[in-house]
């Protein structure tokens, strides 16, 4: 019987440590998530409708998705094999080792840098009156109106900022992890460079490289404050996270389902794209010891 | 030689793009009177009283973050690693969902969840929402911290050879707990800092007079002067994330990814 009692007081202190944290993600991440779930299937009278949804199919929403889609896929590829070469770089022997102690740090500063900063940054460089803008056009060279940072290559460009690092600080540990056995066996058996690393190195680190991508997809999807600052909310076709910002703003003119049902579209893919990601990475981890 | 080659181009082409726009922010800050550079941009964003006052709003901001999150967390973490180790791969999973859930979608559910609640209707209330969806924002980093600090001392044993001597759970949390992982938290409250500080979805869109909409808004009207405001809050942020990464390096500290 006391040693039931005892068990009793842990379980109920276990419970007491927890409420306060349990509580908080009820209340300000589960509870909100699950109502804009529920939220999107009702209609103002609170009773089941799927027009919500259906009106997710309006052209500017679904040319909204497809920009958004695009720009991530871009920014996830073009990161995911740019960030690659870095990546090789910094594990790479034939260079100093504070150099490339130097390029991790700098990664994870980079990485970070989402945002109004970055944004401003881009402006100073590449806007109509950036720094490499005049540059460019005091050699001759006039880049606008064709080339505009706010326009989708700008967005690119700009997100590949953040996405590139992301992919190397992730990635370089995994090339530091190939085993030196591996290129020992296939050099020995004829093997050259490229060959190793067509046909040994990049199999084997496919896994991983597919995982972080999708997570570079689902970084760039959920982007706000960066297209944000560069477009200003813009009048062209703008990012999901734009729309669904506007949809607070004008809580109440707009019809409150609608906003709902983007973020509920917004949840989806962000959690199919960290899903694949994490998926990939349990495959990717058979490699690694 | 032939090996070099490929890592030293691929880093000085990396660092030709990685370089390029922050050179660029500099010189642009410095041109605000024409023909010579000067720091006229940095003065008036300086001399600023919206600056000044949106800069400590952001700071007081993250300092109330970072003590509620220790606060929440780490009774949290201790229980997890003491009592219910069971609830580890639940807690871990959680701790992540805010990947899932970002910022503009998470401060629209809060919005709308609380809509005509004192939680939107009075500026205390708004308050309490922005500093909730900044603790979520810095919930995996802020957990991780805690987590590895508290792994990285063998929290159990500590926690039963404290309790062997006559301990009670509050001389164990005060005396034996938290001196232990300060480095952890430390960390930890760098991160979030550097978070709170350069944030803009929520604070734009709960109308909080944060840093991060203050240099958005102040973009609508000035030219040189953002960029200003882009070094110094780059500064600010970077600073803080060298920081961690060298108390990291040191005392398994944790790195931070995803952007915003």
């Amino acid at each position: 019987m006391r040693h039931v009692w005892s068990i009793m007081r842990g379980r109920g202190r276990i419970a007491i440590a927890l409420a306060p944290f349990l509580a908080f993600l009820v209340a300000f991440l589960f509870w909100p998530a699950t109502s804009i779930v529920i939220e999107s299937v009702l209609d103002r009278q609170r009773a089941f409708t799927l027009a919500n949804l259906i009106q997710l199919g309006q052209p500017f929403i679904v040319a909204s998705f497809v920009y958004t889609i695009q720009l991530s896929a871009v920014t996830a590829v073009g990161g995911g094999i740019l960030g690659m070469l870095l990546a090789y770089a910094t594990v790479s022997d034939a260079l100093p080792p504070a150099l490339r102690d130097a390029m991790t740090t700098f990664c994870g500063v980079a990485s970070n840098f989402a945002g109004v900063p970055l944004a401003f940054a881009f402006i100073a460089t590449l806007g109509q009156l950036g720094v490499v803008t005049q540059w460019l056009r005091s050699l001759g060279i006039v880049i606008y109106p064709n080339f505009s940072l706010y326009g989708f290559w700008g967005l690119c460009l700009t997100y590949l900022y953040f996405q590139i690092p992301l992919m190397t600080l992730v990635m370089a540990p995994a090339i530091a992890g190939l085993r030196r056995e591996w290129r020992e066996a296939a050099t020995s058996l004829g093997a050259n460079t490229a060959t190793y690393w067509w046909r040994v190195a990049l199999p084997i680190l496919m896994p991983s490289i597919l995982a972080t991508t999708a997570l570079l997809f689902g970084n760039a999807f959920g982007a706000h404050a960066t297209a944000f600052a560069l477009t200003g909310g813009g009048s062209q076709t703008s990012v999901v996270t734009i729309l669904i910002g506007a949809q607070i703003s004008s809580d109440a003119l707009a019809n409150p389902g609608l906003g709902n049902a983007l973020a509920l579209g917004m949840i989806v893919v962000m959690t199919l794209a960290i899903g694949a990601s994490s998926a990939l990475s349990a495959v990717a981890a058979r490699w690694t010891r | 030689m032939r090996r070099g080659f490929w890592a030293w181009l691929w880093i000085l082409a990396g660092a030709l793009y990685f370089v390029v726009p922050l050179a660029a922010t500099l010189q642009f800050s410095l041109q605000a009177r024409r023909g010579e550079l000067s720091l006229l941009a940095y003065q008036n964003v300086l001399a600023s009283p919206a600056f000044t006052a949106s800069f400590i709003f952001s700071l007081q901001t993250a300092l109330i973050t970072i003590a509620a999150s220790t606060l929440l967390l780490i009774p949290t973490a201790y229980v997890i690693h003491v009592a219910a180790p069971r609830l580890r791969t639940v807690v871990d999973v959680i701790v992540v969902l805010p990947f899932v859930i970002p910022p503009v979608v998470l401060v629209f559910g809060l919005a709308r969840t609380y809509v005509r609640t004192p939680l939107t209707d009075s500026h205390l209330g708004l308050h309490v929402l922005l500093v909730a969806g900044y603790i979520v924002l810095s919930l995996p980093y802020m957990y991780r911290a805690i987590d590895t600090g508290m792994r990285a001392i063998a929290i159990r044993q500590l926690a039963e050879a404290a309790q062997s001597l006559g301990a009670d759970s509050w001389l164990i949390m005060t005396r034996i707990i938290m001196p232990n992982i300060v480095p952890s938290l430390i960390s930890g409250g760098f991160i979030t800092f550097a978070i709170v500080m350069g944030e803009f979805t929520i604070a734009a869109l709960l109308a909080q007079p944060a840093f991060g909409p203050y240099m958005s808004l102040l973009a609508s009207s000035k030219v040189y002067e953002p960029s200003a405001l882009t070094v110094i809050s780059l500064l600010l942020t970077w600073g803080s994330i060298v920081i961690i990464q060298l108390l990291g390096r040191r005392a398994g500290g944790v790195g931070r990814t995803g952007g915003a």
